[in-house]
């Protein structure tokens, strides 16, 4: 056995970081476990000529196509969306775009406006402190004024406009449409630490500049400063718990595939929404027959992600292609609820700046726009840096039969048992992403794109994994409290995105973070009496 | 389907190693040679080597990785195409029109693994350093150099400011 620890976190990913870099001040004992491993930058794919062959093996997006030593497997055969994650000191924030979008005031009152779903226990007022907080660790680029957000502060210059971000503008300037620069990961000046973005283009794999916000180099060095011990490649199988209800502490799989218990005061459960409904499940004993802090029964349902529709052009003028983040600009034109349209609540658009030569070439033939044989180059050279698009990100409601259960037979290398996530779209995303296509082909054509592909739903697009441990002040319909405590299981807390009641059309990785910090704070302030 | 399977058995069995396909058979190594050439054909007028040109051939054979079992699959079903049409004659030695019509079959019936071998094509045809010159890239990774990227016209978004606050008060 392990000496016991005060706080133990499982999960190095974006609110596992942040939450230990939160309580680091406290002094008190706190122990990471991440099943993964550091990233070294000289090890992302923009360091050589194979970048963009990466992004389709070793740095793929999926994790049952990536097939690292520290993926687990995931059967999502009943999904027509596709995982979406990373495994390692970061987590999902080495494969992430960088889009750094924040939920809306409205989207933490969706039952109240809308009549759908369930309000959240908190609003964006108990949360604004934290993002300001969090755009400061992570370092964000942006440009304060957005129309669709209450004043947010700026904490650095956004990322160029660029020929695709002033032809996006343009159009939608042209139609009255609402466009500002996203809010993005990338810093524009040197920053903490990270050297400025000098536009590799292939962000999302990883950034070999640095330049992007990933927690191994944001909250990580700073809590590892502060002495909180993070232990790398232990993958977590089950939290225990004792006489009293209590957790105790949970079991691992070290490096060397060892069993081994680790003891803990508190434990905070930080593996996303696939991952920790999946150990929550796993730690099902006599004592909580159907998993650990599922009395309520929802622990692994109303999983959401959020639906994309990719709406492409191609276009006489140059794009920016290859070069520049692919972040770029965005709009929330069709954000909040208009009944007029047929479905409530909206959705964000992220406009791209263009595609790299391999995803030219891939995008096109799988479309039918470039040929196999003799007119291969002809039509490759028409849609080489003259090919950019958008993608629409719905906002996804959730739904009880939407769930991550545990597969009957499917294991991972430690042999536990492998989730399995069942999903199917409902109604009100498809008329939502039918509603984005239709408005994305106007906006192409205002753009001067001569033709246009669709791919919606997007199925390898299920980057973001919410709602599967939802928060609330009803044990009967949540699993952890207002302020991210399970309601059965006194000190045990979840800060990733299984918490969210609702998905927001946005990127939920700020949401994410504030939440953990302002969770935090939460078990901070209590620290005298937090388990009663 | 069994005979077509049993084709394939036979033939991803057959032979000794190509010399530079990172262990395919000799056979299939003809194979992958002719369909990538089908895919993407040299152009004298664009001054582009095709794919099955010796260097880029041997990059995309040595590149399959997690596709190996499934860009062998493929070869495989076009060697038993080939068989079907005229038995005993593989798939490279076909005259190029009934080649042609093989392909539009297999394009037709197997759309996965038709994808599969064109994205493996691809993958390494497009950072040849030859083709990223024709195509006006410079052969380099983008780290650390990067590329320039303009400001742009930031006065663009005036008309956004005019329009005011667009986001919902929930009160």
């Amino acid at each position: 056995m392990n000496d016991p620890v005060d706080v133990l976190i499982i999960g190095a990913g974006a609110s596992g970081a942040a939450v230990a870099w939160s309580l680091a001040e406290t002094r008190m004992r706190i122990l990471c476990l991440e099943q993964g491993d550091w990233v070294k930058s000289t090890d992302f794919p923009s360091n050589g000529r194979d970048w963009e062959t990466r992004q389709f093996t070793d740095f793929h997006i999926n994790p049952n196509r990536r097939g690292n030593a520290a993926d687990y497997p995931i059967n999502e055969d009943a999904s027509p969306i596709k995982v979406a994650n990373f495994n390692g000191v970061g987590g999902g924030t080495i494969l992430y775009a960088g889009h750094f979008p924040r939920m809306h005031p409205s989207d933490f009152r969706v039952r109240t406006l809308d009549g759908v779903a369930q309000d959240w226990p908190i609003d964006y007022q108990a949360l604004s402190a934290y993002f300001d907080l969090n755009d400061r660790m992570m370092g964000i680029s942006s440009l304060a004024g957005d129309p669709a957000y209450p004043p947010k502060p700026s904490v650095m210059p956004p990322l160029p406009l660029g020929k695709s971000g002033q032809m996006w503008a343009r159009a939608m300037n042209s139609l009255g449409w609402h466009w500002w620069p996203a809010d993005s990961a990338m810093a524009t000046q040197d920053y903490a630490g990270r050297a400025k973005c000098v536009n590799l283009g292939h962000c999302i794999a990883g950034c070999a500049q640095g330049a992007k916000a990933s927690t191994d180099l944001t909250y990580w060095p700073e809590a590892i400063r502060q002495r909180v011990e993070l232990r790398t490649r232990c993958r977590v199988r089950e939290i225990t718990t004792n006489e009293q209800g209590m957790a105790s502490g949970a079991i691992y799989y070290d490096a060397d595939g060892i069993e081994r218990f680790q003891p803990a005061e508190v434990v905070i459960l930080a593996c996303n929404g696939i991952g920790t409904p999946r150990i929550l499940l796993n730690s099902a004993s006599s004592r909580h027959p159907h998993g650990l802090s599922n009395s309520s029964g929802l622990v692994g349902k109303n999983l959401m992600f959020h639906p994309y529709a990719s709406i492409q052009g191609v276009f006489d003028q140059k794009v920016d292609g290859y070069r520049g983040p692919h972040i770029c600009v965005w709009s929330q034109q069709f954000y909040e609820t208009d009944a007029a349209r047929g479905f409530v609540r909206g959705y964000t658009y992220q406009f791209g700046r263009g595609r790299g030569p391999v995803l030219t070439a891939m995008s096109g033939i799988a479309t039918g726009l470039i040929p196999w044989g003799q007119g291969h180059h002809e039509a490759y050279r028409r849609l080489f840096e003259h090919t950019a698009g958008m993608l629409a990100i719905c906002e996804d409601l959730p739904e009880e039969h939407n769930c991550v259960t545990l597969d009957p037979d499917l294991t991972d290398a430690d042999g536990i048992p492998a989730p399995r996530i069942q999903y199917t779209l409902g109604d009100n995303s498809r008329k939502m992403l039918d509603h984005a296509v239709a408005r994305g082909r106007e906006i192409l054509a205002a753009a001067g794109a001569r033709e246009v592909y669709v791919e919606s739903p997007m199925a390898m697009a299920g980057w973001h994994l919410l709602g599967t441990a939802r928060m609330g002040t009803d044990p009967a319909t949540s699993v952890v409290n207002e302020w991210g405590r399970s309601h059965e299981v006194k000190n045990l807390f979840i800060v990733d995105g299984s918490i969210f009641v609702t998905s927001g059309g946005v990127n939920p990785t700020a949401t994410i973070q504030a939440l953990a910090l302002y969770i935090a704070d939460n078990i901070k302030r209590r620290l005298a009496n937090l388990f009663d | 389907m069994s005979d077509r399977k049993t084709v394939i058995d036979v033939r991803i069995g057959a032979g000794a190693s190509g010399p530079a396909d990172a262990g395919l058979p000799n056979a299939l190594s003809r194979t992958l040679a002719c369909i990538v050439q089908m895919i993407i054909p040299a152009s004298q007028t664009a001054q582009l080597p095709g794919a099955d040109d010796p260097r880029i051939l041997a990059d995309i054979a040595a590149s399959l990785g997690r596709d190996r079992e499934r860009v062998l699959q493929a070869l495989a079903c076009l060697e038993a195409m080939a068989g079907e049409q005229q038995p005993g004659v593989l798939f490279d030695e076909l005259p190029g029109e009934i080649r042609d019509g093989i392909v539009t079959q297999f394009r037709a019936e197997q759309p996965a693994l038709a994808t599969v071998l064109a994205d493996a094509t691809v993958r390494c045809y497009y950072r040849d350093d030859r083709v990223m010159r024709a195509i006006g890239m410079q052969p380099r990774a983008p780290f650390p150099e990067g590329f320039a990227l303009e400001q742009g016209d930031w006065s663009l978004l005036e008309p956004v400011r005019a329009r005011g606050p667009i986001w919902r008060n929930p009160g």
